[in-house]
């Protein structure tokens, strides 16, 4: 079967920095997958070449076949990747339910013609992204905060909020970089349920940057584990707590910190 | 197809204002006439202005370039044969614009057309870059048109302008004009596009990442401002009848930035209050300008004192309302009927002897 995420030797240097370094892995389509390691060991921006912010400056990225290595971000989204950030990026200057209904937009067929004439078939695409934003909100537990504000949001809502929005776009694949950054860790036990959660209703395949291990022990049963922009270590929770270059990795961290 | 009730009052609301305007048309002096056309034409250029900036968050300093070729199309296109003649004294005009005599109406929507055209010409490399650099760089373009302008003597008459303009511009255009470009504007924001352009004013990284192409989006943002702005060049110039490059010079840009602040980022019933309100101080605060005096002081006229007291009135309102007049808010009817609302119960309380209608 081809695997649904494929990078194939992929570099990213900024200058002199070497940020991602020779880095391969697939993802299977349905799986849940960590991307763990220290700090400043290129996780995010191996996120930012999947989703297109970043080119790479050398290798190849496919989903399910296609060859994205280069394509815009917007472009990538419509092919099926959606994504969260690390710092909350929502919509300030949206509600809850259109900072979702943004990621609908994609997918719109009427004309900015038709929209400003507010011409019928517009009218039922504006209802159903409406409906569709609302039962999301729904499913996810967000629906009493739709006309709120996004920053007036609990700190965790928000976070959900990022999520609901990423799975708007309708998404084979979703990134999540540190979803559970900031949380106490009863509320990232309950994330991590919650995402879970979201794994299972919307048969997606997600791949998950956590800066802790602990964090991801639990629920995810494969981790990959880089460290300077290289792929060190791969495997079940198990081996990954037991393997001496991720111990190495992480205790070598901590001194510097 | 029953209607709501806003959408009546919608209805008998600008029923209203046109039979009001008919009225100003019909008995108003040419001096209060020239100061209510040009309330309109300001309130286009804020209203513009706050789609590209307001809506889309594109930092964008080329209002003057594209009212200058809205205002030269269109004033091409109605000048009579024989003014261009007399116009065109130093060197004649392009055989091609000669004979050409066109209605007010086509004018104004092929000048609109043409600014719409060079407004995306300009944004296609200027939307590469971001924030400050966006504004170098349209500002930049807008002055390049002015020089244009100076320069293209056989087709602009360079820097004698054109005069003759005929005066079509009246309150029916002007205010019909502000309704399309209001009703349009206010349309597209509400849509799921303008949603889309809100979310890129948000933040940029985030709405690409939600699928949302940048380029096209700012593009349309743009197409959109510069037609109107164009149209609105054209009211202009049919308005004061005379144009030459000096009236499109940057400093027009900057009293369109101010008074869209002075309205509100987001807000087009800000905008056109604003505007309104800066095109009426203008010309109660002309005298200024001129000497007067005061008791047995004379004091001499300051050429430039009233965009100083503009200036002022700006840094205060940005002071004491940092979103500007109106915030994001719109006016809308749900408002005025609370308003009432409040009104009558405030006098109900107030005066107890009154029976309750
Ligand atoms: N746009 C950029 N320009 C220059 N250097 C960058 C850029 N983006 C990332 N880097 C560098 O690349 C390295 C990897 O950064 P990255 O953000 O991917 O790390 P990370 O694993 O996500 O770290 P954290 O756990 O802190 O989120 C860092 O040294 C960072 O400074
Ligand atoms: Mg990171």
């Amino acid at each position: 079967m081809t695997p649904l995420l494929k990078m194939v030797n992929v570099t990213k240097r900024f200058g002199g920095l070497t940020a991602v370094n020779n880095f391969s892995t697939e993802l299977q389509a349905g799986e849940l997958c960590a991307l763990i390691g220290p700090n400043g060991s290129g996780k995010t921006t191996i996120f930012n070449l999947i989703t297109g912010i970043y080119v790479p400056s050398e290798g190849h990225i496919y989903l399910g076949g296609d060859d994205i290595s280069g394509k815009r971000p917007d472009v990538i989204t419509g092919m099926g990747i959606a994504r969260t950030f690390q710092n909350i990026r929502l919509f300030k200057g949206l509600n809850v339910l259109e900072n979702v209904i943004v990621g609908k937009h994609l997918r719109l067929q009427s004309n900015v013609a038709s929209a400003v004439m507010r011409l019928p078939g517009y009218d039922r695409e504006e209802k159903e992204m409406r409906q569709t934003g609302m039962e999301l909100l729904e499913s996810l537990g967000l629906a009493r905060f739709a006309y709120d504000e996004p920053t007036s949001l609990p700190y965790g809502q928000q976070r959900k909020l990022e999520i609901a929005r990423a799975l708007a776009t309708n998404p084979r694949l979703l990134l999540l970089d540190e979803p559970a950054a900031g949380m106490s860790p009863s509320d990232a036990e309950e994330l991590m349920t919650f995402i879970q959660h979201v794994l299972k209703t919307f048969e997606l395949t997600i791949f998950l940057i956590e800066h802790q291990m602990r964090v991801v022990m639990g629920i995810c049963p494969r981790i990959i584990v880089i460290d300077h922009g290289e792929w060190i270590a791969e495997g079940n929770p198990e081996q990954i707590q037991n393997n001496d270059r991720v111990i190495e990795a992480y205790l070598g961290a901590s001194d510097h910190a | 197809m029953r209607l709501s009730r806003n959408t009546i009052l919608t209805l008998i609301a600008l029923l209203v204002i046109a039979g009001l305007l008919a009225l100003a048309q019909a008995f108003m002096n040419p001096y209060l006439l020239r100061i209510l056309n040009l309330c309109a034409v300001y309130s286009i250029f804020a209203v513009t202005f706050n789609l590209i900036f307001g809506y889309t968050g594109q930092f964008s300093l080329g209002h003057a370039g594209f009212a200058a070729v809205g205002a030269y199309v269109a004033a091409l296109l109605t000048l009579s044969p024989s003014q261009k003649i007399s116009n065109f004294f130093l060197k004649p005009i392009v055989p091609l614009l000669a004979n050409v005599e066109l209605p007010f109406l086509p004018a104004l929507i092929i000048g609109g057309i043409v600014a719409s055209l060079v407004g995306s010409l300009i944004a296609w490399p200027a939307l590469r870059l971001r924030g400050d650099y966006l504004a170098i760089a349209t500002l930049g373009f807008s002055e390049i048109i002015r020089i244009l302008l100076v320069n293209m003597q056989p087709i602009t008459n360079g820097a004698l302008g054109l005069k003759g303009i005929p005066a079509y511009t009246n309150l029916l255009w002007s205010w019909g004009a502000l309704a399309v470009c209001l009703f349009v504007t206010k349309r597209l924001v509400d849509s799921s596009y303008g949603r889309a352009m809100r979310a890129v004013r948000d933040d940029e990284v985030a709405a690409e990442a939600l699928g949302v192409n940048l380029f096209k989006h700012k593009m349309m943002a743009f197409a959109v401002s510069a037609f109107f702005v164009g149209v609105a060049g054209g009211l202009m110039a049919n308005l004061i009848s005379t144009i030459d490059p000096k009236v499109f010079i940057f400093t027009l840009t900057y009293q369109i930035v101010g008074i869209t602040v002075m309205g509100g980022m987001g807000s087009l019933t800000g905008s056109v209050i604003a505007a309104s309100l800066y095109t009426i101080f203008l010309e109660l605060l002309r005298p200024i300008e001129s000497q007067f005096t005061i008791g047995s002081l004379t004091v001499p006229g300051i050429p430039g004192m009233r965009m100083v007291i503009f200036s002022i009135l700006l840094l205060v309102v940005i002071l004491f309302y940092r979103k500007g007049l109106m915030g994001t808010r719109e006016f809308s009817w749900d408002w005025v009927v609370n308003l009432i609302r409040r009104l009558k119960s405030g006098k109900k309380t107030g005066s107890s002897g009154e029976v309750k209608s």
